[in-house]
């Protein structure tokens, strides 16, 4: 029987793998998603046949109440809101992985009185990793949800997170090192001691993080997710726990390190360099200043006759575009000009949104081919010949300050050079900085127009403007 | 400590498996490749259901633990796979 489970891991794991890659090309992914899904009803039912489960009752009211939630989740979550969703799920598996340590422990504990377990230094240190990292996964996300919802705000205080840190870190391994090597089987206050301390942890850490570095943090607590359920798998001894995590644990390391590319920042400025709003950005007289007088408005009159006269337009989404819910109204317009033979793309910036691929996700809901969603490296020669560029609620991404300002903070950022096309509309909704703080060149640029407003409402106005003419 | 290295070597050979693989998905898919992976990181349910087996080595509160454990791996699991084959299917769509 034991082979026979172990076996069902081995299946289990390998189906994840060949589902994840099925996700390389949108036509397999949904095939690849449904192959995941078969492994973990494998890995369960392997799960229950194990024969320490002697009793099915407790385990069914808890997939019972875990599923009706998690379909519930599921069906409600607007697309929009899907990094509070990842976040939060992120959080919930860290959970997971951490009580599953603290059981394990409590059920060692009674093994040791019956004489069949013995603890190793190994044992021991999977258990304090897996409180650790499932702690430091839990409390980390719920703070990363609260962020990306608005409700926490960047912190001022940076250095002082910092500092209960490294305190917090400096008690941890002395704590461990008393679990480890003196006694690890009688020390329950010392575990709820560490647990609280690995909570406080995770807060912490994300505290000090802008606002602006969301896509990051999320990915990488993505990461911690999955090393939190490898590291269950070394509490276990259990392989299938250990190779799945450890897949989900390089997957959110990858997207971690794109995201950083793309902002042209390391992992450790972004975890410990605080908000770039609060060391670099300006002031409200300083960014009044800046764009005195140098703006040039428009109205979505004139806009539609501009989009009626152009050969090639680029719609370049930012995170006020699922702010204002505008991918529908977005793609109603791009139909219309499509139908005019006009050649419309949208450029896509690795950070555009609040976390890695947002806004194709925005768009594909919306029921745009996903041949026209357009990579920053591929679209880049392509503005020159664009006639009109719409930047919808897109900021730093589009700051042309990224590429010729050695003192901009956002120097070195690869950007989206929309300034290149003949004609660059802004919608936005104010002059207000983007994330990084700063004012955007883009808006002073002798080529652009700015038309104030929501995204969504503007849009609409184009389109009722476009069909009057 | 033989079983450790054991289960270190398999951890590392995992991850190296997973980098070539991640890396080829492209940055469209990106979104339905986290919630995806969230949904496999719900495999922690398999410790979870051992602990809460009611096994002779069991207690009241390693139960209840176990309990919550597989409450919160479902919600990852079952959320999971749903909204990324929610998200998929718009992107199969044409």
């Amino acid at each position: 029987m034991e082979i026979l489970i172990n076996f069902g891991y081995l299946i289990a794991a390998i189906l994840f793998i060949l589902g994840i890659k099925g996700m390389t090309t949108p036509k397999t992914a949904v095939r690849g998603n449904q192959m995941s899904a078969v492994g973990m009803l494998i890995a369960v039912v392997a799960a229950l046949l194990d024969y320490n489960v002697v009793d099915y009752t407790w385990i069914i009211v808890g997939v019972l109440i875990g599923a009706t939630l998690g379909a519930v989740l599921a069906k409600k979550i607007a697309m929009t809101d899907m990094p509070e969703m990842v976040a939060a799920l992120n959080g919930v598996g860290g959970g997971a992985s951490l009580l599953v340590a603290a059981a394990n422990y409590l059920e060692s504990q009674q093994l040791a009185e019956m004489g069949k377990f013995v603890p190793t230094y190994d044992w021991s240190i999977a258990v304090i990793l897996s409180i650790l990292i499932g702690a430091v996964t839990l409390t980390g996300s719920l703070v990363a949800v609260g962020k990306l919802k608005g409700k926490i705000g960047d912190a001022k205080n940076v250095g002082l997170f910092k500092a209960i840190v490294k305190l917090a870190l400096l008690t941890l391994i002395v704590g461990a090192g008393y679990f480890a090597y003196v006694d690890p089987l009688h020390s329950d206050l010392l575990i709820v001691g560490m647990i609280v301390l690995c909570l406080i942890l995770g807060v912490c850490l994300v505290m000090p993080i802008g606002g602006a570095d969301m896509p990051v943090v999320v990915s990488l607590l993505n990461s911690y997710s999955g090393l939190a359920g490898a590291s269950a798998g070394f509490v276990l001894g259990n392989n299938g726990l250990i190779i799945t995590g450890s897949l989900v644990g390089a997957s959110g390391i990858i997207l971690t390190s794109i995201m950083c590319k793309a902002m042209n920042r390391s992992l450790t400025n972004v975890l410990f360099g605080g908000s770039m709003a609060a060391s670099a950005g300006v002031s409200k007289s300083e960014n009044d200043a800046f764009y005195d007088g140098k703006v040039k408005y428009s109205s979505a009159d004139e806009v539609a006759m501009l989009l009626d006269n152009a050969q090639k337009v680029v719609f370049v989404p930012g995170y006020g575009l699922a702010v204002a819910q505008a991918q529908h109204a977005t793609r109603e317009l791009a139909n219309m000009l499509e139908a005019r033979g006009v050649d419309v793309k949208y450029a896509i910036h690795p950070v555009a949104g609040r976390m890695p691929g947002h806004m194709n996700v925005l768009l594909a809901e919306a029921e745009v081919p996903y041949d026209q969603l357009v990579e920053m490296d591929t679209i880049n020669p392509e503005f020159s010949q664009t006639d009109v560029s719409i930047v919808l609620g897109a900021n730093d991404v589009v700051n042309p300050a990224a590429a010729k300002d050695p003192q901009s903070p956002i120097y070195g950022m690869p950007i989206l050079n929309v300034h290149n096309s003949k004609t660059v509309v802004v919608v936005k909704r104010g002059l207000s900085p983007g994330f990084a703080g700063i004012p955007n060149e883009l808006l002073i640029r002798d080529n652009s127009l700015m038309v104030a407003g929501d995204a969504k409402k503007v849009l609409q106005d184009m389109i009722g403007a476009l069909k009057d003419l | 400590m033989e079983m450790f290295i054991m289960m270190l070597t398999i951890f590392v050979l995992a991850v190296f498996v997973g980098v070539e693989i991640i890396n080829k998905v492209p940055p469209t898919l990106h979104t339905p490749l986290m919630s995806g992976t969230n949904a496999i990181s719900g495999i922690v349910v398999v410790g979870a259901i051992i602990s809460s087996g009611g096994s002779e080595h069991t207690t009241v509160l390693s139960t209840v633990l176990g309990v919550v454990a597989i409450a919160l791996a479902t919600i990852n699991i079952v959320a999971g796979f749903m909204v990324t084959d929610r998200m998929l299917n718009m992107f199969k769509k044409k």
